[in-house]
Order: C-alpha cells, then sequence, then structure tokens
C-alpha cells in the first residue's frame, strides 16, 4: 500500500540576502555536507555561481498579486507552478531550498505556502535565513529597503564574512539587527560555515513549535546547542534581555518590533475582531506576527503567526499545571502604530 | 459521504488495477489502447509495457485520440503515436516545457516561461511572447486559434494572421488554466483564487464562477457542450452553458456531494455522465441528469490525478498521485 499522502511535507527553506552578503556560498555548503539528504533547488535566473546539484531550478520571481483587493496578498506565481512540477519527482528530494535574488522580498515566498492549496497541502515553509555581509549591512540598512526587509522577516540570520570586520564594528552590527529583529537566531560565520542544523529542519513556521516568544541572543560567537528537543524550555533565559550581554540598544525609526502581554485572561470574541481588523488595515506594514494566547475559561493555549494579512491559528495544547497563563504576541513590522495595537490588545482582556 | 459510498452501486470489482511506483499525472487513450503518463519519464501503455521518454518530470501533456505531447522539465517535446516516440522540440537552455495542446489539424503548441510555440503539421513554427509565464493553453474549436493565460488575463493569438494584434482578455490575477466553449463562445479561464473567470467571446463580457473550496485544476465539457464540470469543490460543479448568456445569472448543478474535494473530472464523450474523481482516491461515475452515483474506485487516501475515456465511451481510465491506476471497460 502506498503511504499516505499527508504523512510527510516537503521542508522549504527560503535563502535571501542582500547582494553579495554570501547566500550562493550557503546554499553550495549546504549541498556539499555529507548529510545524505538530497534537494530541489530554486535559484533566481541571473546567479552568477554555479550550484552543485542533480536537481536545480531556474526560477523567474514572479509575485502576482491575489485577486481579491488586498495589495499585501501576494504569492509567488513561479514557485506555484515550479512546485507543481516537483512534486511530480517525488522520492527523488527530502527538501527544497529556494534561493531568492538579492532584492526579492520574502513576504511572497512565505505567502505562496498559505495562499496556495496545492502547494501547502504538499510543502511546508520551515524558515526564513537571511545571509547578511557583515561590512556592507550597515550601509544596506540605509540605502536598501529590501536588506531591511530581508533581515526584519528571517527566523535565522547568518552574520557572513564576520573576519572582514572588528569585533566592536560587529558587536554594533548585531545591535541594528537586534533593533529590526529580536526574535531571529543570530549566527556569526565565515564563508557561510555554519552547521547546517541551524539552517535547516526549523519549524519556524510550525504552530505547534510557538511555543515561548522571548527575544533570541547571541550568547557567544555561535550559535550550537538546541539539546533540549522538546523545546519546553527555551534555552534563552535571559530576564533581563534587551540590557543584557553589553549590548548596545538601537531604534530603527522605520521597521520595529512591538511585543505586547498580559497575564489576564483574554475574551476571544473581543480578541479575533480585533486581530482580523489590525491585519485588514495594518497588513501591508506588519511583516511577520506571532502569538500565544490565553483566553478566558479555556484549557487550552491558542498559537497564530500570520504574514502581513493572512493569519494562521490553532489550538496548540492544553495549558500545564505551573503554567503561567500568560498572553504574548509580538508584531514585527514598518512604522507600526504601537500605542494603537497596545489599547487594542488591552481591550480584549476578558 | 464514506458511510454511503459502501451503499453505492459498484463497478469497482471489474476494474483491472494497475499499481505503478510513480504519480499518474495524464490519462490519454491511443486508439483503444489506455495510455497513463507518468510523473517521471514513462509512459505506461494498457498498465503494463512501459515506455520511457523523458529525462525528468512530465510537466504535462495532451492528446487528439490519435497521438500524444508531452512537456517535460528536460526541456523537450515529444510526440508518441503508434508508430513510436519522437522529439518534436528541444529548449536550447533545457527550460521546462510547461504547457502543451493540440489543435486542428495536427497543430502543436506549447510554452516555455513566457513564450508559445505553435507548429502547424503544414507551416512554419511560430512564436509569441505572453506578458508573465504562460499556465494554460488551448486551441480553439474552429479556426486556428490558440487561447493563453497568464497573469491578468488571456490572450486569443492567431498565429497564421501575421500583423494581426492577439486579443487581449483582461482580468486582475493569476489565471492558471484555459478552456474554450465547444461552441466557441465562450473562454474560461482557473484562477489562483478559488474560482473561475469567463468571457463571452461576442463581447468580452465578463463572468465570474466562485464559490469553490480549493483553486479548480480540472475542467471539462460535457458531450452536448451544454455544461462545464469542475474540480475544486466538495461535489461536481457543472455551469450551464446551454444559452447564449452562459452562466451569467444562475446557479450551477451541484452533484455528487462528498465529504471529500473533487481533484479531478471528465465527460464521457457521448453520454450525459461525468467520471468524477476525488481527493480521497474514490472514482465515480455521475449522471448528470439524476444525479445517480455509480463507484469505480473505493477511497484509499491518494489523491486521483487522473482519469480518461476513449474516444468510444467504452472504457474508463483513472490514476492516483500514489501510483494507483485502473481500467474499467464498460
Amino acid at each position: 500500500m502506498p503511504a499516505p499522502e499527508s504523512a510527510s511535507k516537503i521542508p522549504v527553506t527560503v535563502l535571501t540576502g542582500y547582494l553579495g552578503a554570501g547566500k550562493t556560498t550557503l546554499l553550495n555548503r549546504i549541498l556539499s555536507e555529507p548529510h545524505g539528504k538530497k534537494f530541489a533547488v530554486i535559484v533566481n535566473e541571473f546567479g552568477e555561481i554555479g550550484i552543485d546539484n542533480d536537481l536545480v531550478v531556474n526560477a523567474d520571481e514572479e509575485v502576482f498579486e491575489m485577486n481579491n483587493g488586498c495589495i499585501c496578498c501576494t504569492v509567488r506565481g513561479d514557485l506555484v507552478r515550479i512546485i507543481d512540477g516537483l512534486m511530480r519527482r517525488r522520492g527523488k528530494f527530502d527538501a527544497i531550498i529556494v534561493e531568492t535574488t538579492g532584492l526579492a522580498d520574502p513576504a511572497p515566498v512565505a505567502q505562496t505556502f498559505f495562499m496556495d492549496e496545492a502547494v501547502g497541502s504538499k510543502t511546508k515553509l520551515d524558515a526564513v535565513v537571511t545571509v547578511a555581509d557583515a561590512k556592507w549591512l550597515t550601509d544596506r540598512l540605509k540605502d536598501a529597503p529590501e536588506a531591511k526587509n530581508q533581515i526584519a522577516f528571517a527566523d535565522v540570520i547568518l552574520i557572513n564574512k564576520t573576519d572582514l570586520v572588528a569585533p566592536d564594528e560587529l558587536r554594533e552590527l548585531e545591535a541594528r539587527i537586534r533593533a529590526l529583529n529580536p526574535y531571529a537566531r543570530l549566527h556569526r560565520t565565515e564563508r557561510a560555515n555554519i552547521d547546517i542544523n541551524e539552517v535547516l529542519g526549523r519549524n519556524a513556521f510550525d504552530l505547534d513549535r510557538i511555543l515561548e516568544i522571548e527575544p533570541s541572543f547571541l550568547d557567544g560567537a555561535e550559535h550550537h546547542h538546541d539539546h533540549d528537543h522538546d523545546h519546553d524550555h527555551q534555552e534563552h533565559d535571559h530576564h533581563h534581555h534587551h540590557h543584557g550581554n553589553g549590548l548596545k540598544h538601537y531604534h530603527d525609526e522605520e521597521m520595529q518590533s512591538v511585543s505586547l502581554k498580559t497575564d489576564r485572561p483574554l475574551n476571544p470574541d473581543k480578541f479575533f475582531p480585533w486581530i482580523q481588523d489590525l491585519v485588514a488595515k495594518d497588513g501591508p506594514n506588519i511583516l511577520r506576527c506571532k502569538g500565544i494566547l490565553a483566553f478566558k475559561d479555556d484549557p487550552e493555549r491558542f498559537v497564530f503567526q500570520g504574514v502581513h494579512m493572512i493569519l494562521d491559528g490553532d489550538h496548540q495544547r492544553p495549558w500545564r499545571t505551573h503554567e503561567n497563563r500568560d498572553s504574548r504576541i509580538v508584531f514585527i513590522g514598518r512604522n507600526l502604530p504601537e500605542d494603537r495595537i497596545r489599547e487594542g490588545f488591552e481591550s480584549c482582556i476578558a | 459521504m464514506s458511510d454511503t459510498q459502501s451503499h453505492l452501486p459498484s463497478l469497482a470489482d471489474r476494474v483491472r488495477r494497475v499499481d505503478v511506483d510513480a504519480t499518474i499525472v495524464g490519462m490519454h487513450f491511443l486508439g483503444g489502447t489506455p495510455v497513463f503518463v507518468l510523473g517521471e519519464e514513462a509512459l505506461l501503455y494498457a498498465g503494463d509495457r512501459r515506455i520511457g521518454i523523458h529525462a525528468g518530470a512530465i510537466l504535462s501533456s495532451a492528446s487528439d485520440g490519435t497521438r500524444i505531447v508531452t512537456g517535460g522539465d528536460d526541456g523537450k517535446l515529444f510526440e508518441i503515436d503508434a508508430d513510436g516516440h519522437r522529439e518534436l522540440a528541444s529548449d536550447d537552455k533545457q527550460r521546462w516545457i510547461d504547457q502543451v495542446a493540440l489543435g486542428p489539424e495536427g497543430a502543436v503548441a506549447w510554452s516555455v516561461a513566457k513564450t508559445v510555440h505553435v507548429l502547424a503539421r503544414k507551416g512554419e513554427e511560430r512564436r509569441f511572447d505572453a506578458p508573465s509565464t504562460i499556465a494554460g493553453l488551448c486551441f480553439a474549436p474552429k479556426g486556428f486559434r490558440l487561447a493563453i493565460a497568464h497573469y491578468n488575463g488571456a490572450t486569443l493569438w492567431f498565429p497564421n494572421a501575421a500583423g494581426a494584434q492577439p486579443e487581449r482578455l483582461e482580468w486582475k490575477g493569476s489565471h492558471l488554466g484555459v478552456t474554450i466553449s465547444p461552441d466557441g463562445k465562450f473562454l474560461i479561464t482557473c484562477m489562483q483564487e478559488p474560482m473561475l473567470h469567463g468571457w463571452r467571446l461576442a463581447d468580452s463580457k465578463h463572468m465570474r464562477m466562485s464559490g469553490y473550496s480549493a483553486r479548480v485544476r480540472s475542467l471539462s465539457w460535457t458531450a452536448d457542450g451544454e455544461h462545464l464540470a469542475t474540480s475544486g469543490s466538495e461535489q461536481l460543479i457543472l455551469w450551464p452553458f446551454d444559452g447564449k448568456d452562459g452562466p451569467m445569472g444562475r446557479q450551477p448543478k451541484i452533484l455528487a456531494r462528498a465529504e471529500s474535494r473533487v481533484t479531478v473530472v471528465n465527460c464521457h464523450p457521448r453520454h450525459p455522465v461525468v467520471a468524477v474523481g476525488y481527493a480521497d482516491g474514490a472514482v465515480k461515475l455521475v449522471r448528470i441528469d439524476d444525479d445517480a452515483l455509480i463507484l469505480v474506485r473505493e477511497s484509499d487516501g491518494s489523491p486521483v490525478s487522473a482519469l480518461g475515456w476513449d474516444a468510444a465511451g467504452q472504457m474508463l481510465a483513472f490514476g492516483t498521485e500514489s501510483g494507483g491506476g485502473g481500467m474499467l471497460a464498460l
């Protein structure tokens, strides 16, 4: 008997990063590691460096608006087509890696997995991995909105080419990245040298893995652990986060994160209309959001995530006896109306 | 409804089973022989003779009953008939041949990214560049016209009318498949959203056909041309095209309700009967007049991905994503 179709969705990792940051170096490193895995690789048409892999597909990055009146509901039309084609060769690869152009916006890539039923039923978005050039990212954050988007959107960020900058420059850059995205896992690399387990198999878009929402911190030169595979205790237990680690605190005028928390239960009849209205109005500016929620008289925790206007949520598991029933939400976005968001959230308290 | 499925009259035990280790992506007939198009490399004749064609995935296929054309991710276009198979075209950069179509008088069309090529049996190859990647192709039933689905609409191209401007039909959004009604009056596209869009060609009047639970990926015209059968819902949806206004202001017929979504439809070539494949693996025959159902294949969890009738309508063949095929002589 054939295995049920739903048994295994193919994970898809998205590699972004500004021109010259080292995406292709990372890609070739992933492909050449002796992991025994086979990948299908989707690259942009204009890549200069060769990719050493059997299954390489050229994409043309066609971003299509959905016909639903929402300008931020975009999908990558080429991915819809290519993934459909690749799935005919199921069994020839274990995972898909999508390398975007340096100027690409990661959102349409991510949204494709939520908006297209055929893509979403056969594959799952694993994580958005952004490669940043340690020497040039600070400049690009000033002059290239794409670079800022890629950092803000990322689940994993590699600060690459660290050998080309002084330690204090590196700390400065990390603080700038943290100002845009306090939640991504940050790694320092030279020549994109990293344990591929830090890049693949992250389950960053898996609702079941949204367990804690705490800022992630660089504790040491590179991340290496993740031994607690049940993830019930996040490894970053720093309570004085923003001011710990001697990190400078930066504020980006345009891109910020807003984090909300309450220990009082929420009223779902108030919360859902509020969040839907919020993403309907501010969706174009909200890059990502995530939340863990405690509703009144609900024994289960509710988790959700979103990309622009698309929200995806579900009950996850019963609250544990000694667990604090806190509700937390984070938003990363552009010019977020923090006061209005905060007020709206507080009005959802039961 | 799975509990009622067992009470349906069933022809399942008369099906000759075909099991292959590949996704079945297309179903055609050459003469009376059923030909299963596999997701990779090969065609399977009558369920037992495997002929390797492509060096990779088979992305699209079409047939007119005497020949089959296939496009692959190896950048090649093949023609297969009773005499064997031969390469018709090859992309010099080995780009994917995404779409293929067969037309009147032996014409074949295929697309690579934004470019469509047409080769008439007599005549030279012609090409046309669409505004974006081509996601659907079909020839009009009469005349030498090709419909092309793309982003923000469809284009009707007359390959032999040198200098004539292709006719652009505009509608915002991504159009992922196209068909023209057998009377040549309506052009219908499947959209990225779970809906169809249509144009009456005489005056480009728009029609929207919505209410689906998923993207519509399979379309088939009934033998009399009066209905368009569609997948994409937990029932068979048939849009009426019997009047001059087509489905404008009218409700579709809704038949063969199930808990599982319809993935493929194919109308009987002579009678008002539709073969319907579901996401749970069931295949049913549906009589349009009274919604009478006959079970052809029990559900097994693997989505039905291909269905085909022979020209006389005496044999139905089908296949699933996990290679569960079958042939039923009626």
